[in-house]
């Protein structure tokens, strides 16, 4: 393409952006710090004022702990407080401020059901003073969705819908649309064998399920460390369906 | 009476006038345990106990110390307080429960909190004044909430003192051959009434919520507050937002001349039928900023029934405080912290001020001991829990017990069963000790729990712990449990 055209092109995109009523501000990103991931999402990162799924896969979509430590990573990486709305109070703080998110910087909400859940996760995107605002939802249907994105956008806030089912056979309802921009699945792989006995730094799979204006993607990471960063072991970097799933993992 | 208060033990008794008898009109704990009654006449309580201590009994400081009983419910429970002489309080609790974490919270944190400054009280919630009364004399809970609708059936087995009738009648019922609530519903009501008189009939209808029954408000005189009345009575959920505007905008300014801002703010509607309904808001922090309150009051609006419509309209601020301002943050020298009090109340005033809560570090090495909910503005005191311990993202209510296979005394077990499922550990580390915190219980002395952390073949974590003495390590007998899952 000759760089006039480019030049068209450029200037349409703006002029659909602002139709969407979307000002350059607000496309502004969060980085996860890895060029493998970060290149794969359009701006070069997480969009900040916009919505979010992450699910747990396997066994771990009724718990959601490895859900929960990703969504905690990502939180801790932005600036200001962090408001967490739950309905099920089993979450274990010590493992958050292990992840990056100190206790000072969380506001926890436990609501009585779905339907308060939901009005308290839109109430704290709307506020615009925080930094990230982390829900666990069951339920997510797409008008409620679509609320919650224009919310994030309006208070320009990250808003991270941690999806928590009741039950494993409930967790098809995760391929259901909705208006979220990126759609995360984190499922626990084995981690790597030590050459002491013990247990050596978390393995995940982390699958980029749905990205808005992007493709998916999986990668291989290793878990959140204490600031809430993961990282892309070079060993296992390539894990793009292209490469083909196959690779064995040489025995330590 | 403060430190003049003779001591709880003592068989104290209270000693009034009934024409010319002098009679019991109140007795203490130990007392009534020694056979004393109220009503009892003095000569004979002397005679059943000797050693009583009698002090004249004085309804005029009762009813003055009842009524401030009442502001003190007015200021923390709820909008609508009135005293019920001689021994009760009547709260209406409609539009206030939320801020308390519902009804049986409300009930119980307010008998516990009387408890604690020694009175002793009981308490109940129901439909009408006339059950409420009679549940929480009679009933043998201390708090009890009646089922809504179901009121009248459920003081029906109650006697008859509960039904608040004078004296006279109540003993001309006894005499009849009444002892319950039930008895009194069940017969025709016209003979009892051309007997008794109107009032006994009225009683048994308020009971049943057929007629209704206002509580008329306790009010004191150095409250700010701001009132309308309307000529036309007033309905639509609109023009009930508009005014609640406007009041709130003369009552900041009444707030602003005083210099203080509102901790609770109380809006009272009188409806044509001259029955009451209210909104009750609070907030973390003195507030007089009339958007944010706006926000909180108008919020509410839709829990209100007008009715037939609302002739007037009081909005209150049931608890001042002192509004100090405070320099803003300039941001040359440092960033500015968003103002979470906003957020905070809009969620508070919606599902409950418990609901809300920040987690701080307690020192404590068991783990489910290792945390505590704290408000959600307490200042951050930048503590946090010691690094370096792995801790588990969700924490099990109570540990499950598992089956285990493992080698004695200092491995990590080789295989468990979970909730039925069997999980084959390939990779463990452990064991990290925590002992029983023996300085808070005997029985903590001996336990001990040794955890480690799992991961099966698929990869996932698990926080396990063998509990039990030295010597149940030793010989293999201590039991399993699975406490946390880690990511």
């Amino acid at each position: 393409m000759s760089a006039a055209a480019n030049a068209v092109v450029a200037d349409l995109r703006d002029r659909i952006r602002q139709f969407d009523g979307r000002a350059a501000g607000d496309r502004a990103v969060l980085p996860f710090g890895v060029p493998e991931i970060d290149g794969r999402l359009p701006g070069g990162g997480l969009a900040l004022a916009s919505l979010h799924e992450v699910c747990g896969g396997g066994a771990d979509a009724v718990e959601g702990a490895a859900a929960m430590l990703f969504a905690a990573g990502i939180a801790a990486r932005t600036k200001g407080q962090v408001l967490w709305c739950l309905t099920r109070p089993d979450l274990f703080a010590p493992a958050l401020a292990q992840a990056g998110l100190a206790p000072g910087r969380v506001l926890y909400v436990e609501a009585g059901d779905e339907k308060s859940l939901l009005l308290c996760f839109e109430e704290g995107l709307r506020h615009g003073g925080l930094g990230a605002v982390v829900a666990e939802v069951a339920r997510l249907s797409m008008t409620a969705s679509r609320r919650l994105q224009l919310a994030a956008e309006a208070g320009g806030t990250l808003a991270i819908a941690l999806r928590r089912f009741r039950h494993r056979r409930e967790a098809d309802a995760f391929a259901l649309p909705s208006a979220a921009v990126t759609r995360w699945r984190v499922s626990q792989r084995p981690s790597a064998p030590l050459p002491v006995p013990g247990i050596g730094r978390a393995r995940w799979l982390l699958e980029l399920m749905r990205c808005r204006a992007g493709e998916t993607a999986e990668f291989e990471v290793e878990a959140s460390d204490g600031e809430g960063r993961i990282a892309f072991s070079p060993r296992l970097a390539d894990r793009s369906p292209a490469a083909g799933h196959g690779r064995r993992r040489a025995a330590g | 009476m403060g430190a003049a208060a003779p001591p709880a033990d003592k068989r104290l008794v209270l000693v009034g006038r009934d024409g010319s008898r002098r009679i019991l009109t109140a007795v203490s704990r130990p007392a009534e345990q020694a056979g004393l009654r109220i009503g009892m006449a003095l000569t004979k309580a002397h005679a059943l106990v000797p050693d009583i201590l009698t002090l004249p009994a004085d309804p005029a400081a009762d009813a003055a110390a009842l009524e401030r009983l009442a502001l003190w419910a007015l200021q923390h429970y709820a909008p609508i307080v009135s005293p019920d002489p001689p021994d009760g309080l009547v709260i209406d609790t409609t539009g206030a429960d939320h801020l308390h974490g519902g009804e049986a919270r409300m009930l119980s944190g307010l008998v516990n909190r009387l408890g604690a400054s020694g009175i002793f009280a009981r308490a109940a919630i129901a439909d009408t004044w006339g059950a409420a009364h009679a549940a929480a004399r009679f009933l043998a809970d201390p708090t009890s909430i009646l089922p809504t609708g179901a009121g009248a059936k459920a003081v029906s087995s109650l006697p008859i003192p509960g039904l608040r009738l004078p004296p006279e009648t109540a003993a001309g019922l006894h005499v009849l051959g009444f002892s319950t609530i039930g008895d009194v519903l069940a017969v025709p009501r016209a003979p009892l009434v051309q007997r008794f008189g109107p009032l006994l009939g009225r009683r048994l209808d308020q009971l049943q919520g057929v007629v209704c029954e206002p509580v008329d408000p306790l009010r004191d005189a150095e409250r700010v507050s701001a009132r309308r009345v309307f000529g036309e009575p007033i309905g639509a959920p609109e023009t009930i937002a508009r005014y609640t505007v406007a009041l709130i905008g003369d009552l900041c300014r009444e707030l602003e001349k005083r210099g203080l801002g509102a901790r609770r703010l109380d809006l009272l509607f009188h409806r044509v039928d001259n029955s009451l309904q209210a909104i009750r808001i609070g907030t973390a922090r003195p507030v007089r900023d009339e958007k944010r309150l706006a926000r909180l009051l108008c919020d509410r609006i839709e829990t209100i029934e007008p009715g037939f419509g609302i002739e007037i309209m009081e909005l209150s601020a049931t608890l001042a405080e002192p509004l100090v301002l405070a320099q803003a943050a300039t941001s040359l020298i440092e960033t500015e912290e968003a103002d979470l009090a906003g957020l905070v109340d809009v969620i508070a005033n919606r599902i409950g001020a418990r609901r809300l809560y920040r987690i701080a570090p307690v020192e404590s090495d068991v783990p489910e001991r290792s945390v505590r909910r704290i408000a959600p503005l307490a200042l951050d005191s930048g503590a946090t829990w010691p690094e370096g311990w792995p801790r588990p993202a969700r924490l099990l209510a109570r540990p499950e017990e598992i089956e285990v296979m493992a080698l004695v005394p200092d491995h990590p077990p080789a295989f468990f069963t979970w909730r039925g499922v069997r999980r084959r550990v390939t990779r463990a580390d452990g064991p990290e000790r925590i002992f029983g915190e023996w300085w808070k219980r005997d029985a903590e002395l001996a336990a001990v729990r040794d955890y480690f952390q799992v991961e099966d073949e698929a990869g996932e974590r698990f926080w396990l712990f063998r509990s039990g003495s030295e010597a149940e390590a030793l010989s293999g007998t201590g039991r399993w449990f699975l406490h946390g899952i880690f990511a």
